[in-house]
Order: structure tokens, then sequence, then C-alpha cells
């Protein structure tokens, strides 16, 4: 089989997911435009040389519905002749897209092609496309369906995490990300984004607040009781499901759960021709790939699967991994993936996640799939994990290895 | 044309007036003969010129139309689920008919044709198809009565509204309002209905039929709401719309915490209204009555239709009742005893419009009983339940006393002294000295056999048991209990009793325990043993709520206290002696009680600690005395062995001859220790999973778990007869 190589990953910054967010202005349409865009720029390419596009959006409906990808490659220039898909994972979507371009130069069907995502969460917000399926009475009563808060609240009841637990997972995250800014460990892969007339609007990660601490956190309610506890009570579904629970400890909040952002993220990938070809240098190996789909009530705990799906896969143990990236959705999440897979706190999420920047749906996995070779890049490691959970009860995973 | 169960009735204006008045019936119901009258009378609107317009009201005073007729729902049969789904369309279809006058719906929204307007006269209340029948008119008038009831209980017998309801009720009163009624299934009255729009009048009750004329005479042309352009679902309906997604989503929710899945008819109703509102109207209802269809096909509404309304009915109609029996006539109850359970009696008694003597050994004691009502009655009037005058009537009618001679007029009196027999004893010669020569003495009692108690009397055939359940004015149950010497008359009576305080009775043997004391224990033993294997607690009380229990066995246990399941366990050893069969929670009891005094709610916990503010948790330090399991039962395995020794006892019982029908033992179930009512009953349970698949899983449990759950061999014949308990319908 071809081997795959990331040669570029650039991702926009993340702006508050609010109307009064930096990027609330810029078009879903714009900002996808702007990272494909950067693309070719930065790798100087004329436009024809990506055969194929393929990008994760989980609202794709509105001014990102119809193939968006597509839209945004005209509009960034891109030869007529590229050609481009919108694919729909959920919270995995910008993960599972790079995959597939990785498979497309895998299989031989394409020599170069990107993967990326993209979330105008303030321009077109959370659950726009209906829930689909999730709310059809037939299928929640069959799977016993909860939001997802409710999940992670879950996941801390069952595996014992107290507030303070995941309080001061979120507050380590914020520090994290703090100093990786400070450091300016993202330099390499952030794009401003600009406006009309040219100027940039956000250049940085607008959601960050390094100065929260326990004390901060431990001023907010938890947001998942009022639903879980009273009305419409999903605490109650859950535990039909999960009957050894007795009750749901309610610890997440807004303060250790993902953030709600704007944001966009591409990455190249091609095979050794288009390297050289294009004059392209080669960053990262793509070593293994793994989506699975995991108890759905739960929903949360899919990474641990798909890691260990994706390790199986390769050959690897746990202990081959240098680097681990998993999406902040919440803390327990995290929580629960180290206990799992016995991994240190001190080798995953090393520059912060979603809880301190965001956590824009359809572009996540993408760009934390480039935080992690960035790492590696800085730190001289060679091995790094990237997963996801999802909504619905999935897990994606990508192992890549540093070439250079 | 002429009708058997409807009259016909033109006036000057071309209005027929149509008075639906089934012969020989206290009440309307949608019967084969309604459906065929009122197809025909629909063919005679749509056609005959004359007929302008229709008015539909009832002839009965006791209300407008009481729904299907469960007998003949319950007996339907079909040889295909396509033939029984022609079956379920014939009213649906016959009353869309009669909406579009039968036009398509194409036509109407064109407005190129029009229905021939029908309104409807409701003069009493509309349940079911009764009301459905209302909906599909254009125009709903309502006497201005606030006792009318007007709803959809078809989700209590296990169905749903297949009359158009789940799709017309949301259509006028939105998603979230027609949800809770049609799952509920609870009424409204005619202001609560004209607030939502269910019905577009409400007027005086010699009103109903002008009015309802009125309006269609206004009205030449007619068409429903959602029959006309511009229609929007009141709310929201779709699945993109931002409104009505989190209704969806929430309506799940809800309806999943309260029936845990357990309930057929509820997922379907959600479904009918999920996928009933994406859809135009005549797909909607068709879409409906497959729903229906399916319901009606399943075992749980023929089994819920049987138990809960069926043989419900027939049990407070005195099924058991002596024939040849003179009907009694109580006006006064002397009531023995104003401790918890004579105060319920009393109160009972009293709610049942007789007049009670309550006697005990002090009137500060007998006052007890006063002070009992007097607390329920002021928070019915603090609620608006009750008028202040009709409490007070309800206060009058109880006289406290400490004299047995006060006893001398009663009709029947009810003895719930202290559970001791000399104590009993006493009071039935004191008042069988003071009370007419043929008054029935009843003993409420749940552990002292009724002939013993019966031998302390001069008449021991006017002498007999009647188990009622703590608190009496809540729970359902009444077990008759005839001892060996009780006659037809006394039986008779304490069914006349029963009558009057609307309790469900069964007859039950006369054996230590009766029928729901027999099986009560084994499955609050059986999770206990589950305790002491290792089985999280959880785990345990969640599986018994998943599978319809109200509350976990090891709640209830704490309310009855562990002490007193030690004291029965330590006197029953004793009186057995060597032949005691130990029930293997012996060791768990002695801890409990003895060494780490948790011996129940009453004394400060049990197996839950209990809060001020009443909320309880399962007590953490359990796990310390019975140490968890390192490998934990998967929850339907638990759910078996729960459902299975409550199956058992139940089997044993029936074996015994304590309940002589399975109808008894399914009600006495349900509505004595809230057995799941899902399943209409224990034996109903056992025959929809065939007797021959109940006794091969028994024996399955047996060997894994022990004898205990060994079936009887009378229910091993049966399996291998391939015979039910119940004939098939």
């Amino acid at each position: 089989m071809t081997e795959a190589f990331i040669y570029d990953a650039v991702r926009s910054p993340r702006g508050k997911g609010r109307n009064d967010g930096a990027l609330h202005e810029i078009t879903a349409l714009d900002l996808s435009a702007q990272v494909l865009a950067s693309i070719n720029d930065r790798n100087e390419l004329e436009g024809h040389e990506v055969e194929d596009i393929a990008f994760g959006c989980v609202s794709p409906v509105g001014e990102q519905g119809a193939v968006i990808s597509r839209m945004a490659a005209l509009k960034a220039g891109y030869a007529d002749t590229t050609s481009a898909i919108q694919v729909n994972r959920f919270c995995g979507s910008g993960l599972e897209a790079v995959n597939i371009a990785a498979g497309k130069v895998c299989s031989g069907e394409t020599d170069l092609a990107v993967g990326g995502g993209i979330e105008s969460m303030s321009r077109i917000p959370m659950g726009s496309d209906g829930l689909g399926g999730m709310a059809d009475p037939s299928l929640v009563f069959q799977e016993y369906f909860v939001p997802q808060g409710i999940s992670a609240d879950l996941i801390a009841t069952k595996y014992g995490y107290s507030r303070d637990d995941v309080d001061a997972y979120a507050v380590e995250s914020q520090k994290r990300a703090a100093k990786a800014w400070d450091e300016k460990r993202f330099a390499k892969s952030i794009l401003p984004i600009r406006d009309v007339i040219g100027e940039v609007v956000l250049d940085h990660d607008e959601l960050m607040r390094p100065e929260t601490d326990m004390q901060s956190l431990g001023a907010l309610g938890p947001a998942f009781q009022m639903m879980g506890e009273q009305m419409p009570g999903f605490d109650d579904v859950a535990i039909l499901k999960h009957p050894e629970v007795e009750k749901i400890n309610h610890v997440h909040h807004a303060g250790n759960s993902s953030g709600i952002v704007d944001g966009s993220a591409a990455v190249l990938i091609g095979n050794e021709k288009a390297a050289e070809k294009y004059s392209l240098k080669p960053r990262a190996r793509i070593i293994s790939m793994a989506s699975i789909g995991s108890e759905p009530t739960i929903m949360l705990t899919g990474p641990e699967f798909a890691a260990k799906k994706a390790l199986e896969r390769a050959g690897m143990t746990a202990k081959d991994i240098d680097l681990w990236e998993l999406n902040e959705a919440f803390a327990a999440v995290v929580l629960r993936f180290m206990d799992a897979m016995n991994v240190d706190h001190s080798d995953i999420n090393v520059n912060g996640g979603a809880i301190a920047m965001g956590h824009p749906l359809g572009a996540t996995g993408a760009m934390i799939l480039g935080t992690a070779l960035d790492e590696l890049e800085r730190s001289g490691k060679s091995t790094a994990l990237s997963t996801l959970c999802i909504g619905g009860g999935m897990g994606i995973a990508t192992i890549i290895e540093r070439v250079n | 044309m002429s009708y058997e169960t409807l009259t016909v009735d033109i006036d000057s204006d071309g209005i027929a007036l149509v008075t639906i008045d089934l012969p020989g019936q206290s009440m309307n119901v949608w019967n084969q003969a309604l459906i065929a009258d009122f197809k025909g009378f629909t063919e005679e609107l749509i056609s005959d010129d004359a007929i302008k317009g229709a008015v539909i009201t009832s002839g009965k005073k006791s209300g407008f139309l009481a729904g299907a007729d469960l007998n003949m729902l319950g007996a339907s049969k079909a040889d295909s689920m396509a033939e029984a789904f022609e079956s379920a369309w014939e009213l649906n279809g016959l009353l869309r008919r009669m909406e579009t006058g039968g036009h398509t719906a194409k036509e109407l929204l064109k407005g190129t044709a029009h229905a021939k307007p029908v309104a409807c006269a409701l003069n009493g209340l509309a349940l079911g198809g009764g009301l459905e029948l209302a909906l599909a008119c254009h125009y709903r008038v309502c006497a201005d009565y606030p006792k009318i009831q007007l709803g959809l209980p078809e989700v209590q017998v296990g169905l749903l509204p297949g009359g158009g309801g789940t799709q017309r009720l949301p259509r006028l009163a939105g998603l979230q309002a027609a949800g809770m009624a049609i799952m509920t299934g609870q009424p409204m009255n005619p202001q609560a209905a004209l607030a939502q729009k269910i019905v577009d009048e409400v007027v005086p009750a010699d009103e109903v039929v002008a009015k309802a004329k009125a309006w269609v005479k206004a009205n030449p042309k007619a068409s429903a709401p959602w029959d006309k352009k511009g229609y929007k679902f009141p709310g929201g309906a779709g699945s993109m719309d931002p409104r009505a997604v989190p209704l969806y989503l929430g309506s799940s929710a809800i309806a999943l915490k309260q029936s845990k899945g357990n309930f057929e008819a509820v997922k379907a109703i959600l479904s009918c209204l999920y996928e009933g509102s994406m859809l135009p109207i005549d797909t909607a209802l068709r879409v409906e009555s497959k729903y229906f269809t399916k319901l009606l096909a399943g075992p749980q509404a023929k089994n819920m239709i049987r138990t809960l309304f069926i043989n419900k009915q027939a049990a407070e109609k005195g099924a058991a009742r002596p024939k040849g029996v003179p009907p009694s006539d109580i006006k006064t109850v002397g009531v023995l005893g104003a401790g918890l359970m004579g105060s319920g009696i009393t109160h009972v008694t009293a709610k049942g419009g007789m007049n009670v003597i309550v006697l005990d050994r002090n009137m500060e004691e007998a006052q007890k009983a006063i002070d009992y009502s007097q607390k329920i009655v002021d928070k019915g009037v603090k609620r608006g339940k009750m008028t202040q005058e009709k409490a007070d009537a309800f206060m009058a009618r109880i006289t406290p006393t400490d004299n047995y001679d006060d006893l001398k007029d009663v009709d029947l009196i009810i003895e719930a002294v202290f559970e001791r027999p000399d104590v009993k004893a006493d009071v039935i010669k004191k008042t069988e000295a003071v009370i007419g020569k043929d008054v029935v003495f009843a003993s409420n009692t749940s552990t002292l056999p009724i002939t013993g108690l019966a031998k302390n009397s001069e008449r021991p055939d006017q002498f007999i048991g009647m188990h009622f359940f703590s608190p009496v004015e809540k729970m359902p149950l009444l077990e008759i209990i005839p001892g060996a010497e009780t006659g037809d008359k006394a039986l008779a009576v304490a069914l006349d009793y029963n009558a009057k305080i609307r309790k469900v009775p069964i007859v039950v043997k006369d054996v230590r325990g009766f029928y729901t004391n027999r099986v009560f224990p084994p499955y609050a033993n059986e999770a206990m043993l589950m305790v002491a294997e290792g089985v999280k607690p959880a785990l345990i009380e969640n599986a018994a709520i998943a599978m319809g229990m109200p509350i976990g066995p090891l709640a209830v246990v704490d309310e009855t206290t562990l002490q007193l399941g030690y004291d029965i366990m330590t006197s029953t050893k004793e009186e057995m002696g060597d032949a005691y069969v130990p029930s293997g929670t012996e060791d768990l009891m002695e801890i409990m009680v003895n060494k780490i005094d948790r011996r129940g709610r009453r004394f400060g916990g049990g197996f839950y600690e209990y809060a001020e503010d009443g909320s309880k948790k399962l007590w953490p330090g359990l796990a310390d005395h019975f140490p968890l399991a390192e490998e934990q039962p998967a929850v339907e395995e638990v759910k078996q062995r729960l459902m299975f020794i409550q199956l058992i006892a139940t089997a044993q019982c029936f074996d015994e001859g304590v309940v002589s029908d399975p109808q008894s033992a399914d009600l006495g179930a349900i509505f004595g220790w809230g057995f799941a009512p899902w399943t209409g009953g224990p034996m109903s349970h056992i025959d929809t999973m065939g007797v021959d698949n109940f006794v091969r899983i028994a024996d399955n449990l047996a060997q894994k778990h022990g004898e205990r759950f060994k079936p009887p061999m009378s229910f091993r014949e049966k399996a291998d007869k391939g015979e039910s308990f119940y004939k098939a319908a």
C-alpha cells in the first residue's frame, strides 16, 4: 500500500462562537476558503495540484450546506478540476476527513489531497440540522440516548471523578494553553483570519481564560443537573442503561467542557511522488487510522477503543506512543482515557485543548492532528496518537510518526 | 334511513341532529353496530342534498361517548396484519371521510370542494373514541359542567387513540399539550379543553345543540384547519423545527423515565406524534392505524385490557358475590380501633358515604381517627378538590366513641385492633354482645388466620376477614378472606361494602399471609440474598424499577423494617422448630438487626440512609459487611430472578388454591404489591411467555440459585399439555 505523508497543517485561530466573537462576521465559506488558500500559498502550489478535498462539518446546512468544501475550494482559487466532499462523523469529522484524504492517497486514488474541516458555530448553531434519528422515539427507546453532558457526567460517576478532579483538569488545560501561546508553540500552524478589507480580525484563540483557577470554576453550577434530575429527567434514562449507577454526579459545566467556537483547519496529505513533483517536504507519516462504534448512552468512551484499534493495526502498544492528543470534549472524557490507556497526564494534551481553546466541531480533528505534529517537531518526539470522542457513541484515532 | 344505535332528525334548515343512543346500554361506546350505523349516516350526509350539515350529540345522561368497546377490541382477531389494519382503519377512515365530506385533501386545500359542516354537541364525558369523534367534527361545543371529562385514556390499557386522536389533538393543541394528554391518558375538563383549543365553545348544557346548529348554519362550507391552505402546526413540528426537536427529545425522556420503556403503547404513541407531525393528515392517520394494529396484535394490550379493565371491573362489580343473597344496605359501620389501619378504614368508609362509629379504648385514642381524616379532608379543601360544606359533611359522618353500646345499631363491624389473638378475642366478645344478631363481623388482619379468630365468635358464619393495605386511602386492593365456617351472607356483605369504598376486591383462601403476603416476602428475600451474594445494591433496586416495580425491594424492606422481618423469622423458627426451612437471609438479618443496627427507616436507616429532606441514598457501609462480588451479574439476570421469584410464589398460591382463578391472582399482584402492570399480572405474564417456557426458565434458575425457583407440579402438567391459564382470546 502507498504510504501517506503529511506535508502541511494549517488552522484558523478559534473565535468565540457567539455573535460577539471575532469570526462571527466571517462567512463559513470565507473562513474555509482562507484556510484552503493558505495551503496553496504556504506550499507554493498553483491550485491544480490538490486533486481532492475532504472537509468535516457537523451542521452542514444553510451557508455550511451544499458541500461547503467544493464551494470553498472554488473561492480559494483551486482549479476547477479539484473535487471535494463534505463528511460528518460528528466531533470526529475533521479527523475523519484527514483519514479519508490519507486513505485516498494510500489506496492510490490520488497523489495529493487535503483533509480538514469547518464549523462556524456562531453562524450555524449546533443542532441546526435537527437531530435526525436521534430525535426519533423508536430509536431513543431502543438505545436510551441522552445529551452528551449527561453522558460525560455518567462517565465521571461511573469511574469516580469528583468535581475537583474535573475542575483541576480544566485549570491545567488553561495553563497549558496559555503557556503554549506564550511560547508561540502554535505559530507554525496559525493562519490569522482577515476581513473583507484585508485587516486581521483574529490571530489568537479568543476563548482562553488563563486566569482560571479552582475557585473561579467552583463558582459555576453543574450545567446538566437540571435536565438530568428534573426536566425532562435524562438521568433516569441513562440509569436504565447503566443500572449499577445509583445516582449521577453532575460535575461538568462550561468551565470544564469544550468551548463553542468558530474555526477551520486543513492538512495537506500526499504520496512521495507528489512530494517530488511539487517539491514538498514530508513532515510526518500516517501510520494507522481507526474508527469504532461504542455504547451510545455513555457515548464518549470511544477514544479508548479507537486508540486500541489503531495501535493494534499498527502492531504497536500504548508504550510506543510519545505524545497523545485527545479532544477535550469534557474533562471526564480525558480522565477516563488516561486511566483506561494508562497514559500519564504529562504526555497528553500537553499544549491544552478544547476546554481552553474551544471545539469547532467539524474542524477540531484536523486541528489537533496539526497540534500533535507541531509538538512532535518542537519536542523532537517521534510518534503521536490523535483521537476524539464522538456523538452517538463512536471514536476515531490516527497515529502519525515524525519523519525528519 | 333508520338506525339501531342513533336517531337522525333533520330540521327545517336541513341540519341533521344525530343522537347516539345505544339501546340497552348505560353508556355509548363504539361497537360494531354503531360503526355500521355511523357509516350509513356519513354516506347519507355526503350524498343527500337535503342534508346541509350535521350536529352530533348523545342521548345518554351518562355522557357523550366513552370510547371503544374494549370487550370488542380485546377479542379482536385477524388472520393477517393487513387484515387487522383494515379493521383498525375502519373507524379511523370513516371519521376522516366525515371530516372531508368524501373529498380529497387536495380538493379541500385548493378550495374547489368543501365538506358539509359537522359540529359536535358534547353534553357529557367524551373519552377515547368519543373525543376522537368530536375531534373529527369541524366544530365542538361542550356543556359547561366542570366534571365533564374529555380525554384519550387508551394508554392505560396498552393502546393508543386509533381514531385520529394522536393526529388531530396535536394539530389543535400542539405537540407538547397533546403529548402529555395522550401519554398520561389523564382527562381534562371543558375549560382546560377550551384553553387548549380542543373545544371551540363551552356553553350551558341546554344550549349545546342550539349553539352547534348555529355554527353549522353559519358555516355551510367546512374543512378542518389542517385541510386549509396555510395551516401551521401550533408550537411547531417537524425534524428541522427548533421548537419541535427539543419537544421530541424531551417527551421521549419523560416517557422513558416514567414507563421505564416497558409500555409498548407509550412508545407507539410517541412514534405517532413524531412521525405523524411530519406528514400530511391522510398519511399520518394511516400510520397511526398501523401502530394501533401493531399494539392490538401484541400481548400487552390484550393482557392490560383483560386485567386492568375487564377483570378489574368485574371484580369491582362483585363477580365473586354469592348469587341469591339479597343486596345489603350498609348505612353505618362500626370500626374497632383507631390506630393507623382503623383510622384509614374509617376514612375510606366515610368517603364511601357511610356513617362510621369508631371505637377505641378511650376517647383520646378514638379521636385519632377524626384527626386522621381531618388532615386529609383539609388538604382536599386547601387544594380546591373539596368544598368546605362537603368536608364538614364528611367529618360529620364519623363519630368517635369508647363505649361499646354505641355500636348497637351498626350494619357492619370492621375490627382493626392490635394483631394479637387475645386482644382480638376480647373485642369480638364485647362487640357481639351489643350488635344486632345478623350483623357481619369483619376482621382486618394481615397475619392471623380467620378460622382461628372466628373461634372467638358466637356466629362464625357471619365472621369474615378483610385485609386492608396501608395507607388504606391510597392502596387499591382489598383481600377478602372467608374462614372455614364463613357463610355466603358474610361474603356478600363484604363485597357490598367494598362496592361502596371502591377497592379492587379479591377473595382469597384462609392461609397464613393470605395471597399478597405470601408472594411479597420471597421477592424481598431474593433481593436480600443478592445483597448477601455481593450484587451491587443499586443494580438490584434499579433492575426491579426497570422491570416495572414501583420502588426497589430493599427500599420496601426498609419501610416495613428489617426488624419486622427479623421478628417474623425468629417466631417462625420457634414455631416450626426442626421443620424450619431457612430462607438464606438469616445471616444478613442477624448482621443488619443485631450487629450493625440497620433495622429500617423507622429505626434511623437500613439498606438506605435517610436525609432530613426525605431523600435517601443506599448506605455506603453495606459493602463493608457484604463485600461486592468482583463479577456483577447482567441486569437481565437480576431482573429475571426478581421477576421469577414472584411468578413462582404466585404459581404456588394458585397451585394451592390460595387464589382460585388467574384473574384474582393478577389483580391482587398489580393492585396489592405493585407488580409490573404492563404484564397484566403474573399469571398473564406466565401465559404470555408460555407455561412451558416458564417451567424451563424456572428450572434453570432452580439449578443455578436453589430449589425455591422450582415450579409447582400442576404447572409442569399444564406445560406438558400445552395449555394456558386464560383461555386464548
